[in-house]
């Protein structure tokens, strides 16, 4: 499958953030275009594009505009997840530091198709304090034109968006921690229901999208349902930005019409494993995707085929893991991860996750009891669904998966107190790991 | 704030001093009254003014803890429940080169490990601690979405990325 430039065709342009550049490339146009036409009719286009959104769920955009209730006593909002914060994942960030008007004129889009309040915004994860600035600049251009503020183009749609600044909290990309973030809470998830397409932020009912969903919008509109269907296969649609990262020689975002062969992927386009060592592992979907072995990565990437396989695309986030890194540490580091970022909300989820970071860890330097495999298993079925949001479900993707599909390598551990001996150490087991 | 456990190796550092009262200067105070006009009530400008004031005074102290909940109409548990929350809110004062090294898995497989023990040798400081010249504080955090670019280290705002040792010495000696 060929590479294409559809949502990065202005990324390689140069001074590509200016609006100058982006109304040139034929920019806001489908801005215009939407606001003569009806709020239903623009949310009937993006429902028959079968657009899927592109943050981890795969939800249509559609179907979630649509279930705004009209007439809602207090006022519809918008709200971006820019929080892109899953290891393996950074395609977003792409989006926003070489290209923010698509992403405005996506959310100006959406915005009125929704019925949104005058104001909405865009929640960035706080480390991305570039995009930030890239994105506050890109307003004001906006803005100054008259795409932003009030009566849009004599639409008398009245529409702006503020950029909020996240503080670091992985959990606040799930849709209910963003909300509260963005209400100046800790970023805990709600219990759902009530949707928030029905209460949301500011009690209001609220459509949180992707920054990549956002971006395709104005595409579908300039361009029609139909061309975007032409791309990816029936239910899974449209361009994809795949994120490929780890031990490959070419990392990087790479754009192609959604489903494109995860083995051709890693081998044609990111030219191979580094150093030319052995693929030993395949994360599909940032670090909460279970992971697939060699033989099972010849499929394509689209939202129906990795489920179908037993894992999921999630952000598209791709981690290839070579025969130099020991499943045990590199599970270990993922699980670590999601102790840290445990809201600490749930006990399952809050406790579990500690829990298996610890299991790991003492497998890891030697010291794992015989029934430590089960018992990882056992515990990750104490976490799995028993929490209020998904970061539990997360946390248990890798270790369930490497325990089955590594359990040799958990018993040579185990059996040997050492890791495979083709493995390297990628950190020192005597530095002092910080507290969180 | 009086009930701290006892046992909480933080809680001398948590009471605020009434001698040391903070207030915004006039630009920042210009700021935070912006801020005021984005948010739909006083509650939800509460991550952008802590920003405020983290890029005002480098941390959030106790007493910016109880300054922000005056200024937002919010007790200082509230505030300081938020503050302790975010990753990204220092509640110590950190060096003028705060050094974050991302050791999350795709950064690990390309080695950023070595970045982070090199650092901690050269400088000779703990994790998470603070040079005793000020200058430079090293730490390990999570993913900082910047995986292609493996590894990469957050210098105070900026990204140093496709980094390794001998870059980092590099990018040491421009940061004095």
């Amino acid at each position: 499958m060929e590479q294409i430039k559809i949502l990065t065709a202005n990324i390689d342009k140069p001074n590509s953030t200016s609006i100058d550049v982006y109304i040139d490339g034929g920019g806001y146009k489908a801005a215009e275009k939407a606001l003569k036409m009806k709020p239903e009719e623009v949310t009937q286009v993006v429902k028959d594009s079968e657009l899927r959104g592109r943050g981890g769920a795969g939800f249509p955009t559609g179907a979630k505009w649509s279930f705004v209730p009209k007439n809602a006593p207090k006022p519809t909002w918008l709200l971006c997840n820019a929080d892109e914060s899953e290891p393996g994942t950074f395609k977003d960030r792409v989006l926003m530091e070489k290209d923010p008007h698509l992403l405005i004129e996506g959310m100006i889009i959406s915005g009125y198709a929704i019925g949104s309040n005058p104001m909405s915004y865009i929640y960035i994860r706080g480390e991305f304090h570039y995009g930030s600035v890239v994105l506050e600049k890109a307003l004001d251009e906006a803005r100054a034109k008259g795409y932003l503020g009030k009566n849009i183009l004599g639409s008398g749609f009245d529409f702006d968006i503020t950029v909020a600044r996240g503080a670091g909290a992985y959990i606040c990309g799930e849709e209910t921690g963003l909300i509260e973030s963005v209400e100046g809470h800790r970023g805990q998830p709600r219990v759902k229901p009530p949707f928030p397409a029905v209460i949301g932020v500011f009690g209001g009912p609220t459509v949180v999208n992707n920054v990549e969903t956002l971006a395709c919008v104005p595409l579908i509109i300039n361009n029609g349902a139909d061309w975007f269907k032409s791309f990816g296969t029936p239910k899974n649609t449209g361009p994809k930005l795949y994120c490929v990262s780890g031990s490959v020689r070419k990392p990087g975002v790479y754009e192609f019409p959604m489903g494109v062969n995860l083995k051709e992927l890693i081998y044609e386009h990111c030219g191979g494993i580094l150093g030319d060592r052995k693929l030993k592992a395949v994360i599909p979907g940032g670090a909460s995707a279970p992971m697939f072995t060699p033989d099972e990565i010849d499929l394509p990437l689209n939202f129906d085929a990795i489920q179908k396989a037993g894992s999921m695309l999630g952000s598209a986030g791709i981690i290839v893991l070579d025969d130099s890194v020991c499943i045990v540490d590199a599970v270990w580091r993922l699980s670590k991860f999601f102790a840290h970022e445990s809201c600490g909300q749930c006990t399952p989820c809050r406790e579990g996750t500690n829990w298996l970071e610890s299991v790991l860890d003492r497998i890891e330097r030697g010291e794992g009891r015989k029934q430590d495999a089960d018992l990882l298993l056992d515990m990750s079925d104490n976490i799995g669904g028993k929490s209020l949001c998904a970061l539990g479900d997360a946390a248990i993707g890798p270790v369930i998966s490497s325990v089955k599909k590594f359990r040799s390598e958990y018993l040579h551990h185990i059996e040997h107190k050492s890791c495979l001996p083709e493995t390297v150490r990628y950190r020192r087991l005597d530095r002092a790991v910080a507290a969180h | 704030m009086a009930d701290l456990h006892p046992d909480n190796p933080y809680a001398p550092d948590r009471f605020p001093d009434p001698k040391k009262a903070v207030e915004f200067p006039p630009e920042a105070k210009k700021r935070f009254d912006y801020i005021l006009t984005r948010y739909p009530n006083k509650e939800a400008c509460l991550l952008p003014t802590l920003h405020l004031v983290q890029e005002t005074w480098g941390w959030i102290s106790p007493e910016a803890v109880l300054y922000v909940g005056t200024l937002l109409n919010l007790s200082p548990a509230t505030v300081f429940g938020v503050v302790s929350f975010y990753n990204m809110y220092n509640q110590k004062p950190v060096g003028k080169y705060h050094l974050q090294v991302c050791t999350n898995l795709s950064c690990m497989v390309r080695r950023a490990y070595d970045i982070y023990d090199h650092l901690c040798d050269k400088l000779d400081v703990h994790p998470g601690a603070t040079t005793k010249d000020g200058l430079y504080t090293v730490v390990e955090v999570e993913c900082l979405g910047s995986c292609g670019t493996a590894p990469v280290v957050q210098v105070n705002n900026d990204y140093h990325e496709n980094m390794d040792v001998t870059k980092i010495d590099a990018l040491l000696g421009e940061l004095k």
